[in-house]
């Protein structure tokens, strides 16, 4: 027996503190899911299963850029009210024509992105502070636009599409959310970039001592991190039919949370794609959980205390993470 | 000539650091550089590389004349450093890390079997095997020091830049690297090697340059350079502008010992330290730069703890988990680096002065004002403390003044043993002897010393004995009937044997 775990511990050798986590990611969403799936007769119906992906995959992207921006060691507050006001001026271009629509959501998520990179490199900001001040920025400005009350989609450009329709039998969004995964992956697996940005994440200063440049790296990836949440309004403004300027709050957390919980330390420097996905879908699992047991009528449980359980299931998670972190480096000697 | 560097000054804010300094390196030469602390040494490299600018003075490298704005740019021109922190991303693998920022890409993607098979081609030429796609940070410090130069190496570096390389290696590491530093010769590659350990400079390298406040004192070949005449190149003979203070007895066998260590070692540094301070006596602890003697005292101090070996206080073994349980027991430390580990610079002299007593001066959890302003009044006056107020902020005062704020600090806590690490460094000459006066009467009022210095004048003036360290070990103990600077500077250049 003890020979067998052994061989097994040979055969698994993780190469990083973060592999170990990002495995166990993949496990506690494997668990859920057979948990899921014995319990409710609906869970693997394929409403449910459309569904949760329609819905988390604008998680799913807010997520991804998050990544990217702590793999550098930096945090992005913003990304919940950029996608928030993204969606309010989606919604108010989608009268014109639906990539009128598209493109000014996105656009309002990418100039926020930039203004955060540029705060960060430019003007030596801490991205905690930076970021908190674009954020409340970015809700101001999607309420005033928004004259504080959601705005309605125009139905008659097709905008609505983006959100709702499916191709190939398979919600657009989550087809969006993919093609951003595989997008991220190749930058950061297969690109000279995605490597510069965890050596930054590393350390800065050594990083510029080893000729990269820096601060272009850092506008980069807040940019990209400020486009894919306005990727995710739009979505929002088109899945449910209006801009929601109040709709982000607390996305950012959630995005983080993803994040930590796909094996991303916070101190930056190493990170996974995959593992960031496997973080959101399994959040978004544990939410889609409480659901069905709110269903099943067993116990009837607020939206507070479901906060109260997605809370204390990441606080046990990020625990767990830390234990198996401490454990290998124990083991490897660092 | 590969590199020549003339007439080189630096400032900063009007203090000199650098005076029309001079280094010469020819190609494939293993050039060693040496000097106290503060002797200029690390100013002149980062002016090398760029991470300074001078004020005078001319660089040429391979023949043109240079003027480097940002490390970037020497690295680009074939100047790499290898830094005492080794400058490697830690979570990356070995292969990119050699690659960084020089990726080798197929269509804009990385290709990774090209960087893995350079990465372990280049690593085999040092006789490195290893899994290039493990992070650098599962490796020793003497393989990552390897993995630098390897990139320095694919960077096709000229001159390397050894900033005491083998200061965290143990000696089959330093072989090791020795091996590597030969490689790189037979390439034609020039070392610049920093360091202090007197046996590996002879073993290793083929010149010496010495460097003492900010000058070049002396070039030479090693052949040429007897370790003695070494040392004093380094020490230099400051004539002792502080009065002669040559005191009958000193060491009294009679007398209680009040701390001693025996045979404590601790990881590298610290491998076997043996000494004794007694009552009343001020114990001087000498050594080159490197040698252990800061590491010592942190171990005493329970900053550090000791592996193996005995450390008594008034004869009762001890061993202090953290600084506030020698305290306890009436130890007191005055750190080298007065702006690191010293004083608050915008706390006021008030506030720097009762740091350490504050426990003893809350009263119900709040600070008796009175009692405190009482002891740092009587501390100002006893120690010649040139301010305006007490609440003037310390950054305000001269470095000897400051001083002595830490060494009231500590005094105003009543300790029984005070070690102070180069109580004297970058105070100037007349303050230094009001300093050394000040410790000296504090012993004969029955206070122990553990003075740890650089200055050999500073020893002989006040030290009622030596106890020598190399290497991390206590190789000699001289009595104050046998301490003259010749003692003092042969034991300190015959390391090992």
């Amino acid at each position: 027996m003890n020979a067998i775990l052994k061989t097994a511990a040979k055969t698994f050798t993780p190469k990083s503190s973060g592999d170990l986590a990002r495995l166990g990611v993949f496990v506690a969403l494997a668990g859920l899911i057979l948990f899921g799936a014995l319990r409710y007769d609906n869970f693997l119906s394929p409403f449910n299963i459309l569904s949760f992906l329609r819905y988390n995959s604008m998680f799913a992207l807010i997520a991804l850029g998050m990544a990217f921006v702590i793999m550098t060691g930096g945090i992005d507050l913003s990304v919940g009210a950029v996608a928030a006001m993204s969606s309010v001026v989606a919604a108010l271009l989608s009268p014109y024509h639906w990539f009128a629509g598209l493109s000014g959501g996105l656009a309002a998520g990418l100039v926020v992105g930039l203004i955060n990179g540029f705060i960060v490199t430019k003007m030596r900001i801490q991205p905690f502070i930076a970021t908190l001040a674009t954020m409340l920025a970015a809700y101001g400005t999607g309420l005033l636009l928004a004259d504080n009350q959601s705005v309605s989609v125009s139905y008659d450009t097709g905008f609505t599409i983006i959100g709702q329709d499916d191709f190939l039998g398979f919600p657009i969004p989550a087809w969006i959310a993919i093609v951003a995964y595989i997008v991220g992956w190749i930058v950061l697996e297969r690109r000279a970039l995605g490597r510069h940005i965890l050596a930054i994440g590393d350390g800065e200063a050594t990083a510029s001592l080893m000729g990269l440049k820096v601060d272009r790296t850092l506008l980069a990836v807040y940019a990209a991190s400020g486009f894919l949440a306005g990727l995710a309004g739009v979505i929002l403004a088109s899945q449910f039919g209006a801009g929601q300027p109040t709709e982000g709050v607390g996305w950012e957390l959630f995005a983080i949370a993803s994040v930590v919980v796909g094996g991303t330390l916070l101190t930056g420097g190493s990170g996974s794609v995959g593992a960031t996905l496997g973080g959101a879908l399994l959040l978004g699992i544990v939410f889609n959980i409480l659901n069905f047991e709110n269903g099943l009528g067993v116990i009837s449980l607020s939206a507070y205390w479901q906060s109260v359980i997605r809370g204390s299931f990441l606080l046990v998670v990020v625990i767990l993470q830390a234990g198996l972190v401490k454990k290998q480096d124990k083991a490897s000697g660092m | 000539m590969l590199l020549s560097m003339q007439g080189i000054s630096k400032s900063f804010s009007g203090v000199s650091a650098l005076r029309s300094a001079s280094l010469e390196i020819d190609d494939g030469e293993v050039m060693a550089l040496v000097g106290q602390n503060g002797a200029g040494k690390s100013t002149l490299i980062k002016i090398l590389t760029g991470a300074y600018q001078r004020d005078e003075g001319t660089i040429t490298f391979e023949g043109d004349e240079v003027s480097f704005a940002t490390p970037a740019e020497s690295q680009t021109s074939g100047i790499a450093t290898i830094y005492q922190e080794i400058n490697l991303a830690p979570q990356r693998s070995v292969a990119e890390n050699i690659y960084m920022a020089r990726e080798p890409r197929i269509f804009g993607f990385l290709d990774r079997r090209a960087m893995r098979k350079g990465a372990a081609g280049v690593l085999r030429t040092f006789n490195l095997d290893i899994d290039v796609d493990m992070p650098v940070a599962r490796f020793s410090a003497a393989t990552r020091q390897m993995i630098a130069i390897a990139r320095a190496v694919t960077q096709k570096a000229r001159l390397v830049i050894m900033d005491e390389p083998t200061s965290s290696l143990d000696e089959k590491e330093v072989g090791i690297l020795f091996e590597t530093i030969r490689t790189l010769q037979k390439r034609g590659v020039a070392v610049l090697f920093i360091g202090h350990r007197l046996d590996e400079l002879y073993a290793i390298c083929d010149r010496v340059t010495i460097m003492r406040d900010g000058q070049t004192v002396a070039k030479s070949t090693m052949r040429d350079m007897p370790k003695m005449d070494l040392v004093r190149n380094m020490l230099g003979k400051e004539l002792a502008a502080f009065e002669a203070m040559t005191r009958e007895g000193g060491h009294d066998e009679s007398r209680p010992v009040r701390l001693s260590l025996e045979n404590v070692g601790a990881g590298l540094r610290v491998r076997d330290v043996s000494l004794t301070v007694r009552e009343g006596e001020i114990a001087g602890l000498a050594g080159l730069l490197g040698s252990g003697r800061t590491e010592t005292a942190r171990i005493i101090f329970g900053i550090d703890q000791q592996d193996h070996g005995t450390i008594r206080i008034n004869g009762v073994e001890r061993t202090y988990k953290e600084p506030a349980d020698a305290i306890a027991d009436g130890i007191g430390l005055v750190s080298e680096d007065r702006k690191v580990d010293g004083i608050i610079p915008d706390m006021s002299i008030r506030e720097n002065m009762t740091l350490a007593l504050l426990p003893k001066l809350k009263k119900a959890g709040v600070v008796d004002r009175d009692r405190q302003n009482e002891i740092v009044t009587r501390y100002i006056k006893a120690l010649g403390v040139k301010c305006v107020s007490p609440d003037q902020p310390i950054k305000e005062l001269s470095g000897g003044n400051q001083q002595k704020v830490l060494l009231a600090r500590w005094l105003c806590t009543d300790p029984r043993l005070l070690i102070i690490d180069e109580p004297t460094r970058g105070i100037d000459i007349g303050a230094k002897a009001e300093i050394l006066k000040l410790l000296r009467n504090l012993a004969d009022q029955g206070l122990s010393v553990l003075m740890i210095s650089s200055e050999l004048e500073e020893l002989l003036a006040v030290a009622d004995g030596v106890t020598v360290l190399s290497d991390g070990r206590s190789i000699a103990h001289l009595p104050r009937a046998d301490l003259s600077e010749t003692a003092l500077m042969s034991a300190m250049a015959h390391q090992a044997d």
